[in-house]
């Protein structure tokens, strides 16, 4: 049903063999990932993604691109091809440890109301 | 699980408005709808740059010029965005860039109208960008996670493109008689192509309850250009200037503005291609496209070679074992 499409998907390095594809034929610049810090202290978070020759062009154009209003101090750029990703069809199966340790929880402890500060 | 599970499944979780994602199952239709429609969105923003492009090198002053720059700048920018949100989708830039060299694939018909005044900037950002946001916002809430986010993005910045031409009518209408009838001239012929951009009327338009179950709309196309002529219609008071629609009445048991009738004769032939500018805009985004080509192939090539040379680019040049959060 994706076959149509020629682009494989984030994530979907590694499951074609040597991580291209052979009908690929125009010679676009490679995908990258844009991930940016908005203010010291803070983790750097995806914001987008764009095409560039190479790394120092993709922060140079994430710069351009994606710090047009001060939105960042600091630039990651990730060849999109080099993300791997859970599958989303697998997340019951991946997450079903989790569901059932609620005890995991502070709220799972019954401590009488009148003990403060924990 | 077989198809039709799976596309129960997928409006379940529409329905519950949880995003979809890249690598979630969806239908083909949605997945070809989306394609289709933000490609649509990222040439528009891409040709856009073209009618405005015409003035940064006559615009009166220093300001405005740096203003009307980092307007298209930011159209750029739109337009990226959008080309990334569809590329989650499954085709590639090129092929977009293809479909709209090619003619395949459409744009906004706005843009196939000459600038051919000053002030016709400052209607565009009032009208052409106001409407715009008045579909955008919306689509900022779309069930399409990627377009959903990009849309945020956009309408963000969207907002200081409508108030910028706004004061640009808002000076010219304080100015000589000469700019008042140049600014009321920009308003009589932007008008109705604003009012067009909110596509074909309800009954002629056939995606709109596939795309409002899907909640890729989430308004009609009726109902979002009703909201723009209501809130037009104050704003132009501001201006002392009028709409060029002789049918424009407040409605009060309504409460909305009725408004004539849309020429959709002339809709439809600016989108078949026989617009003032059709040719003109496809023909220069063309041209911009070959004569990048030498600029492309140059940065490959040199990308290439440093790879055959085992060099790597690294900011810092010695980090890369260390965990960079």
């Amino acid at each position: 049903m994706i076959t149509l499409f020629r682009k494989f998907l984030y994530g979907d390095y590694g499951e074609i063999e040597g991580g291209t594809l052979a009908t690929s034929s125009s010679r676009e610049w490679p995908l990258w990932e844009v991930f940016i810090r908005s203010k010291q202290g803070l983790d750097h978070k995806h914001v987008g993604s764009l095409h560039a020759a190479d790394a120092a062009m993709a922060i140079e154009n994430a710069r351009d691109v994606y710090t047009r209003r001060m939105e960042g101090v600091s630039i990651w750029v990730v060849e999109s091809k080099n993300i791997h990703a859970s599958n989303p069809d697998d997340a019951n199966a991946l997450y079903d440890p989790a569901n059932d340790k609620i005890y995991r929880h502070p709220t799972f402890y019954q401590l009488p109301d009148e003990l403060k500060y924990m | 699980m077989d198809t039709i599970t799976l596309a129960i499944q997928f409006q379940k979780k529409i329905d519950q408005d949880i995003k979809i994602e890249p690598r979630d199952w969806m239908p083909d239709e949605y997945r070809k709808t989306l394609i289709r429609q933000i490609s649509q969105h990222a040439h528009s923003e891409v040709v856009g740059m073209l009618p405005e492009g015409n003035w940064i090198t006559r615009a009166p002053s220093l300001r405005r010029k740096a203003i009307l720059l980092a307007k298209v700048q930011d159209e750029a920018g739109h337009g990226l965005y959008l080309y990334s949100a569809a590329e989650t989708l499954g085709i590639t830039r090129d092929e977009m860039y293809q479909q709209l060299h090619t003619n395949k694939a459409k744009y906004s018909s706005i843009f196939n109208y000459p600038t051919i005044s000053w002030a016709d900037m400052g209607a565009i950002g009032w009208l052409v960008d106001g409407a715009a946001i008045m579909n955008q916002v919306p689509l900022s809430r779309c069930s399409y996670g990627p377009y959903a986010r990009a849309m945020v993005r956009i309408c963000k910045e969207e907002s200081f493109h409508q108030r910028q031409g706004f004061e640009i009518l808002l000076t010219l209408s304080k100015g000589n008689k000469a700019q008042q009838k140049m600014c009321q001239d920009a308003i009589n012929r932007w008008w109705w192509p604003a009012l067009m951009m909110f596509g074909p009327s309800d009954n002629d338009s056939p995606h709109t309850a596939q795309s409002m179950q899907w909640k890729i709309k989430r308004f009609t196309n009726d109902e979002l250009r009703q909201k723009f002529v209501d809130v037009c219609a104050e704003q132009v008071k501001f201006l002392g200037m009028t709409l060029p629609d002789k049918d424009l009445k407040w409605n009060e048991a309504k409460q909305h503005y009725d408004f004539g009738p849309i020429n959709w004769d002339e809709f439809w032939n600016v989108v078949k291609g026989n617009g003032p500018c059709n040719k003109e805009r496809l023909s220069t985004r063309i041209q911009a496209w070959e004569n990048g080509a030498w600029v492309r192939e140059a940065a490959l090539a040199y990308e290439e070679k440093k790879a055959a040379r085992q060099y790597s680019y690294d900011t810092e040049n010695k980090t890369n074992q260390v965990p960079v959060s």
